[in-house]
């Protein structure tokens, strides 16, 4: 998908070039996206071929994929769950000593906690939501600055080209070919878990893709000849890649951001779960999980499946909506 | 030929030298300096610079770095591991085969699994075993392998008692051929994600090569269904397979990382845990370097068996 070609954004004022749209699932590649007959592939006269337009029309084709609109409910519901539920069923996660005062440790679930309690003694149904925060938080903000530093990046390689370009690609060959974990443990152990280092630390491991991409787009968007416009019209560097060819770029950024939540939440839970995860006294869903396995042996089961569930649904979540929003992304490249 | 092995051959160099660096820039970026990481916050400025003057850390930059790379490449020395008291290529020396075994055979099973799965849902397709095929790949490829590993001990250590919980800790890197049992659990962690993804690209593989004029040009010769799918099909379908295994070898090692920790099997993935939790900064860039390398020779090899195999490139005179 690199350098592909496909990935090529409206032509602003190619306006007239009207073609019939293919029809859905013509090519052996098609696997989900189904989309009823007709709808979105109509092309309508004119309107919404210009950038503004392209969130719009993803967005409807997206809300016709039923897993999608799932995967977000899904997302929402976790987000309230994390966020909002503490407040609606308040426990005492943070002080170790005042809980085992009025609860017993590795109890079942029932009798006042609903998931039975952990090791210490810490409710298990308010320890998702406490611990959720952080898997979500660290999730939402690494694939943010992953997405924003890796768009730049690609945008510059591939707008100045030659040996520029060339020699910021062989950075991004070099961290790539490191073994992910290896890499993100080397930088833990020499920069000590916070929670921001840890965004700062997953966000460094996981640039590298949206580079790749938005470098494509950029060299086969530089060539354009609006672009050779505005840069005949006087237009500065930076006009042209933060006015036109990161734009341009939007709908692939979107659809790598949206994959890059589901991959930030496992390499946390990766973490997480090899005792590297989030500092004392916060926790993370793969910091519950590894304490829960220490117990796996004795079948404290409510320790390991409500957090395995959690980590699944949400991952699974986010690959449906970036799924959906791929598709819908093919969908409008091929109504030109 | 030639010319595209030189050219993936120096490509392979690059990343070398790239992660090289790397490895040299992250030690030298340790905060508070690498003296401090060894000898402790309370070291006094006289030690620190005794310190300093002892292991060449005084010199400038691009001295210490050419250093490093000389020591890398003559003497093979990765650095000195002060919690082990020894270097780190010792420490790092039984462990590597460890790892190299459990990837090697774990991406060696999960071929075998996936080409014939992949054919069995083309052969099928739109039929309800290539739906559950999917299906179930889908979820294997979301199932994180932490979680994959710890449900298998679980079900099938715990309870069932089929296999161990662990493989025996003294296991050397043999041990996998000679004694099994004790690794099915690791393996199957290992290779259900690669599985999965070879399998979906198995299928998307042989669906363009059946589409393809060739596989026409056979049908029309009279071709029996099976030779079409067999000696043509699947011939041509094969060959990306290669490229798919050299891009996945970073992700599957990351996965062996994972797979022994959770099984507790000393390999170069467990080392680096340990040696991140006590701060063993010499270790864990070593592993790193280490596992790095091995990683783009396999991936190089993936490609040159690809160039071996495809006559495009193989017989082209470029």
């Amino acid at each position: 998908m690199t350098d592909s070609d496909d990935f090529r954004p409206d032509p602003v004022f190619n306006d007239d070039e009207r073609q019939t749209p293919l029809p859905i699932g013509a090519g052996p590649t098609m696997t989900s996206g189904q989309l009823s007959e007709g709808d979105a592939l109509v092309p309508e006269g004119g309107e919404s071929r210009s950038t503004g337009g392209i969130l719009r029309q993803m967005g409807r084709v997206f809300v016709e994929n039923k897993l999608a609109v799932v995967g977000l409910g899904v997302i929402v519901l976790m987000v309230l769950f994390c966020f909002v539920g503490p407040h609606l069923y308040p426990t005492n996660q943070t002080d170790a000593q005042l809980v085992l005062q009025d609860s017993t440790s590795n109890a079942p679930p029932g009798n006042g906690n609903p998931l039975g309690t952990d090791s210490n003694g810490y409710n298990i149904l308010g320890r998702l939501m406490f611990g959720g925060q952080a898997s979500l938080i660290v999730g939402f903000a690494s694939a943010l600055v992953a997405t924003v530093f890796g768009t730049l990046y690609g945008a510059m390689s591939g707008f100045f080209g030659s040996w520029f370009d060339s020699l910021l690609m062989r950075v991004v060959d070099v961290l790539l070919s490191i073994p992910v974990l290896f890499l993100l443990i080397a930088l833990v152990t020499i920069y000590h878990q916070s929670e921001i280092l840890l965004i700062l630390v997953i966000a460094f491991v996981s640039w590298l893709v949206p580079a790749r991409l938005v470098r494509g787009e950029t060299l086969s968007l530089r060539n354009r000849e609006y672009v050779q416009a505005v840069r005949v019209m006087g237009g500065s560097r930076t006009r042209i890649i933060g006015r036109h060819i990161i734009p341009n770029s939007v709908g692939t950024i979107v659809v790598f951001a949206t994959f890059q939540i589901a991959d930030s939440i496992l390499l946390l839970a990766a973490l997480g779960f090899l005792g590297l995860g989030v500092p004392a006294p916060q926790t993370d869903w793969g910091t519950m999980l590894s304490n829960g396995v220490d117990a796996a042996g004795s079948g404290y089961w409510w320790q390991i499946y409500p957090t395995g569930i959690c980590i699944v649904l949400v991952v699974v979540a986010f690959n449906y909506v970036g799924d959906a929003l791929r598709d819908s992304l093919e969908v409008r490249l091929q109504q030109r | 030929m030639t010319g595209f092995l030189i050219r993936r051959i120096g490509q392979a160099l690059v990343v070398v030298i790239g992660v090289i660096l790397i490895t040299f820039l992250m030690a030298k970026l340790i905060p508070g300096g690498e003296a401090k990481a060894v000898l402790g916050p309370k070291a006094t400025p006289v030690t620190v610079a005794r310190f300093n003057v002892q292991n060449g850390l005084n010199l400038p930059i691009w001295d210490q770095f050419w250093r490093y790379v000389e020591g890398l490449f003559a003497h093979l020395n990765l650095g000195y591991s002060f919690k082990y008291n020894q270097g780190v290529r010792q420490v790092i020396g039984e462990r590597l085969p460890k790892t190299l075994t459990l990837v090697g055979v774990s991406v060696f099973i999960s071929l075998i699994i996936a080409v014939p799965l992949g054919i069995l849902q083309v052969v099928r397709r739109n039929k309800p075993i290539d739906y559950a095929l999917t299906t179930s790949s889908f979820f294997f490829y979301a199932m994180p392998d932490f979680l994959l590993g710890t449900l298998l001990i679980i079900w099938f250590a715990f309870d069932l008692h089929w296999f161990p919980v662990s493989p025996p800790t003294d296991a050397s890197a043999w041990a996998i051929f000679t004694d099994p049992r004790a690794f099915v659990l690791p393996v199957v962690t290992l290779a259900a994600t690669s599985v999965a993804s070879f399998s979906r690209y198995m299928r998307s593989s042989m669906m363009d090569a059946l589409a393809q004029d060739f596989v026409r040009t056979a049908r029309a010769k009279g071709a029996s269904s099976r030779r079409v799918l067999y000696g043509h099909a699947l011939r041509n379908a094969l060959i990306p397979i290669l490229t798919l295994l050299g891009l996945s070898l970073p992700a599957i090692v990351s996965g062996a990382l994972i797979v022994e920790n959770v099984f507790n099997y000393p390999g170069m993935g467990l080392l680096t845990v340990q040696s991140a939790f006590n701060d063993d900064i010499p270790v864990v860039l070593g592993t790193t370097l280490v596992i790095t390398v091995a990683t783009v020779i396999g991936s190089l090899m993936a490609d040159i068996l690809y160039a071996v195999a495809d006559p495009r490139i193989r017989l082209g005179s470029d």
